[in-house]
C-alpha cells in the first residue's frame, strides 16, 4: 500500500514538472531577427520544485487527509437541513423570481454601458442554452451542432436586411422559423441514430452550415460577413442621432430627452430580456404539457416510450424543432447587437460552450442553466488579467464540477413527496 | 371472434430467421399463454405483433384489420397494449407521470378515471403516487408497468415474462391480477418462462420452440402432457 502510494506519488510529481516547466519555465526572446529559447529564472524554477513537492507530499498522505476530510463537521451548513415543504417552497420561488424580473428590468438603469453590453450578451446565451437545454437536457439527444441554429437565425436576419430591408422585429419570427425549419431538416437524417453517432453527424451538421456561409461569398460575403444590420427599432422609433430609415422617428426626440449611446444598449438589453424570459416560460409550459413529457420518456426508455405508441420521429423531431427556433431567436438578437457578423462567429466552440452550460446548469433544469449561462459568460470577463489561463480555468471549473456535482450547479427537480422516516 | 391472429408470420433479424412460420390465434377475452425456452422467439414473436421488426411475411390480423406493415406507433394504439420484458417503466418520473405517459393519447377526464381504476387494482401504487418510480421495489414497478399498460383501455394487453425477477409471493399476486383483467373482459397474450403458473391461468397455450409453434392445446392440457412437463416443468 505505501510503496503503491509512493510510486503514485512520484509519479504525479514527475508530471508536475514536466508539465509545468516548459509552460511557465521556458521563454521565447526576440534577439534581433532570431527567436531564442531561454529557461526560466531561479524564482520561477524554486516554485515550480515547490508545487511538485506540494503535489508528491499530498498523494503521498491522500489516503490520510481525504479520510480525515470526510470526518470533518459537513462545511455545508445546508447539508443536513431539512427539506422546506412543497407550498412554502413555490411561495418562494415565486417570489425570488419576481424580485430576479424587477432587478433586472431596472438594473441596467445604474450601471455602465459595458456591464450592459455584457449582460444582453448572457441573455442571449440564456436563450440559447435554453434551446439547447430541451435538446440535450430533455430529449436526451447531443447535439454537438446547435450553433448552426444560431447562424441560421442571425444571418436570416442580416441577408433579410441586406437584400429586403426587412426590420428586427419581422426578421425575429422569420428568423426563428427558419432556424425551426433547419432543425426540422436535421432531425430526419439522424432519426436513427444514437449517442455518438447522434453527436458525430450534428457536429458535421454545424460546420456544413459554417463552412456554406464562408463559401457561398455572392450571397453572404463569405468571410467578410455582413455588416451595418440595424438596431432594433421600438414602434417606429430609432435610436441613432440621425433617421435612417424614411417614416421612423427618433427616441430621444419624441420623448424629448438629450441624445445618448445609451439607450440603444439598453432597449437591446430589454428586448433580449423579454425574449429570453418569453424562452423560458414557453419551454417551462411545454415540459408541462405532454410533449415535454414525451421527450423525457423517449429519453429514459425508448422502447417503453414507443410501447405506449409514441412515435419516435415525432417525439425527435419536435425537440429538434423547438430548440432551434429558440436559437434563431439569439441568432436575431445576436445580429442586431452585434451590427456585424461573419462565419467566425459560430465556430464549434461556441456550440460547446452553450453544451457546457447546459451540462454546467445540470440537464433539463432551467434555473440552473440560466446561473450557468451567468457563470460562463460573465467569469471570463471578470478573469481578464488571466487572459492567458482562461480556458485553462474553464478546463479545471469543468473538471471539478464533473467531481463533485456530476449531476449540475442545480439538477432538475421533479415534483414529488418524500416519505418521513419512521420516528 | 379472435383478437388476434398471426398467419404464418417469419421475421428476420438481418439474414437470420427468428420465427418460421407461426401460427397463432387468440380470442377475444381468453387469456392465452405462449411458453418457450430461451431464445425460442417468445419476445420476437411479440415484437412482430407491435411491427418492431415487421413480419418479413404472413399476416398479422388485430380484430379483422391486417396490422402487418402498420408503424409500431399505429398499432400500439389501437387497443392493445404491451408491458414490455424487464418493465421499462419511466425511472425518474413519478408512478403518477408514468400512468399518465401510459394515457398519452386520451383526455385528462378519461386518464383521472383509468388512474382511479389502476389504483384500486393496485392499492400499493396509491401509497406510491408521487414517488419516483425507479426507486420501488420490483414487484412494484411491475404493478405500474401493467397499469401502465392498462391506462390507454386496450381490448387486448400482451404481457412478457411479468413474472422474471420477482418473489413467489408477487409473482401470485400478479397472476391474480392477470385473472382479473380477463374477468373485466380484456384479453390477456400472457408470454413466460413460469409454465406452470402461465398454464394453469390460461384457457389455451402454446409451446414455441426454435421459432416453430411445437403444440398447441387448452392449458389445462399442456400442464399434463408429459413431454411439456418434461421440458418446461421439470418432470
Amino acid at each position: 500500500m505505501a510503496a503503491q502510494n509512493l510510486k503514485h506519488a512520484l509519479f504525479c510529481a514527475i508530471v508536475t514538472l514536466v508539465i509545468s516547466y516548459p509552460i511557465l519555465g521556458l521563454n521565447l526572446v526576440a534577439e534581433g531577427t532570431k527567436v531564442v529559447l531561454e529557461g526560466a529564472d531561479t524564482a520561477t524554477v524554486i516554485s515550480i520544485l515547490l508545487a511538485a513537492v506540494a503535489v508528491f507530499l499530498f498523494q503521498l498522505f491522500r489516503d490520510n487527509i481525504m479520510g480525515s476530510m470526510g470526518k470533518m463537521p459537513n462545511l455545508n451548513p445546508f447539508a443536513n437541513r431539512e427539506p422546506m415543504e412543497q407550498s412554502k417552497r413555490q411561495r418562494l420561488d415565486t417570489i425570488v423570481l419576481v424580485l430576479l424580473v424587477v432587478g433586472a428590468l431596472i438594473w441596467p438603469f445604474f450601471v455602465s454601458r459595458g456591464s450592459v453590453d455584457l449582460a444582453t450578451l448572457v441573455l442571449i446565451y440564456i436563450m440559447l442554452a435554453l434551446g439547447l437545454n430541451v435538446v440535450v437536457g430533455l430529449a436526451g439527444l447531443l447535439d454537438l451542432g446547435y450553433v448552426a441554429f444560431y447562424a441560421v437565425g442571425a444571418y436570416t436576419f442580416a441577408l433579410l436586411y441586406q437584400y429586403f430591408n426587412i426590420s428586427f422585429w419581422v426578421a425575429l419570427p422569420l428568423g426563428a422559423c427558419l432556424a425551426a425549419l433547419f432543425g426540422l431538416m436535421l432531425g430526419f437524417p439522424v432519426l436513427r441514430l444514437r449517442g455518438d453517432y447522434l453527436a458525430i453527424v450534428t457536429l458535421g451538421f454545424g460546420e456544413i452550415i459554417r463552412i456554406l456561409l464562408n463559401n457561398m461569398t455572392w450571397l453572404t460575403g463569405g468571410p467578410n460577413g455582413i455588416g451595418g444590420i440595424p438596431d432594433p427599432t421600438l414602434f417606429g422609433m430609432e435610436f441613432g442621432r440621425r433617421v435612417k430609415e424614411e417614416g421612423n422617428t427618433l427616441f430621444h426626440e419624441v420623448f424629448n430627452i438629450s441624445y445618448s449611446g445609451n439607450h440603444k444598449i439598453i432597449v437591446l438589453y430589454l428586448i433580449a430580456l423579454v425574449l429570453a424570459l418569453f424562452t423560458a416560460v414557453v419551454i417551462r409550459r411545454f415540459t408541462k404539457m405532454p410533449v415535454g413529457r414525451s421527450w423525457e420518456a423517449l429519453r429514459e426508455d425508448e422502447i417503453a416510450a414507443r410501447s405506449l405508441g409514441l412515435s419516435r420521429t415525432s417525439v425527435k423531431l419536435s425537440a429538434f424543432t423547438i430548440g432551434a427556433f429558440f436559437a434563431g431567436f439569439a441568432g436575431t438578437v445576436f445580429a442586431s447587437k452585434q451590427g456585424f457578423i461573419s462565419p467566425e462567429s459560430f465556430v464549434f466552440l461556441e456550440s460547446a460552450i452553450i453544451l457546457a452550460i447546459v451540462v454546467l446548469g445540470g440537464m433539463g433544469s432551467q434555473i440552473g442553466v440560466i446561473l450557468a449561462a451567468v457563470a460562463v459568460i460573465i467569469l471570463p470577463e471578470l478573469a481578464r488579467e488571466f487572459s492567458e489561463y482562461r480556458m485553462l480555468l474553464f478546463g479545471l471549473a469543468m473538471v471539478l464540477m464533473m467531481i463533485w456535482r456530476p449531476q449540475g450547479l442545480m439538477p432538475m427537480r421533479r415534483m414529488h413527496i418524500e416519505l418521513k422516516k419512521q420516528e | 371472434m379472435s383478437m388476434l391472429v398471426l398467419e404464418d408470420v417469419h421475421t428476420h433479424y438481418g439474414k437470420i430467421e427468428a420465427l418460421h412460420g407461426v401460427s397463432v390465434e387468440v380470442n377475444k377475452g381468453e387469456i392465452v399463454s405462449l411458453i418457450g425456452a430461451n431464445g425460442a422467439g417468445k419476445t420476437t414473436l411479440l415484437m412482430t405483433v407491435c411491427g418492431s421488426p415487421q413480419a418479413s411475411s404472413g399476416r398479422i390480423i388485430l380484430e379483422g384489420r391486417d396490422i402487418t406493415r402498420d408503424p409500431t406507433a399505429n398499432i400500439m394504439r389501437s387497443g392493445i397494449a404491451i408491458v414490455p420484458e424487464g418493465r421499462r417503466i419511466f425511472s425518474s418520473l413519478t408512478v403518477e407521470e408514468n400512468l399518465q405517459m401510459g394515457g398519452f393519447f386520451k383526455s385528462n377526464a378519461e386518464n383521472r378515471k383509468s388512474q382511479d381504476h389502476v389504483y384500486s387494482l393496485f392499492p400499493r401504487l396509491k401509497e406510491r403516487e408521487f414517488q419516483r418510480a425507479g426507486t420501488m421495489s420490483g414487484g412494484e414497478q411491475q404493478m405500474l408497468a401493467i397499469g401502465r399498460a392498462l391506462m390507454s383501455k386496450p381490448k387486448m394487453i400482451i404481457l412478457d415474462e411479468p413474472s422474471l425477477g420477482l418473489a413467489p409471493l408477487v409473482i401470485k399476486q400478479i397472476f391474480e391480477i392477470i385473472g382479473h383483467l380477463r374477468d373485466e373482459g380484456i384479453t390477456v397474450f400472457l408470454v413466460e418462462q413460469n409454465a406452470n403458473q402461465a398454464l394453469s391461468l390460461a384457457d389455451r397455450g402454446y409451446v414455441l420452440e426454435t421459432g416453430r409453434i411445437r403444440l398447441h392445446d387448452t392449458g389445462a392440457n399442456l400442464l399434463a402432457n408429459p413431454d411439456v412437463r418434461a421440458a418446461y416443468l421439470g418432470g
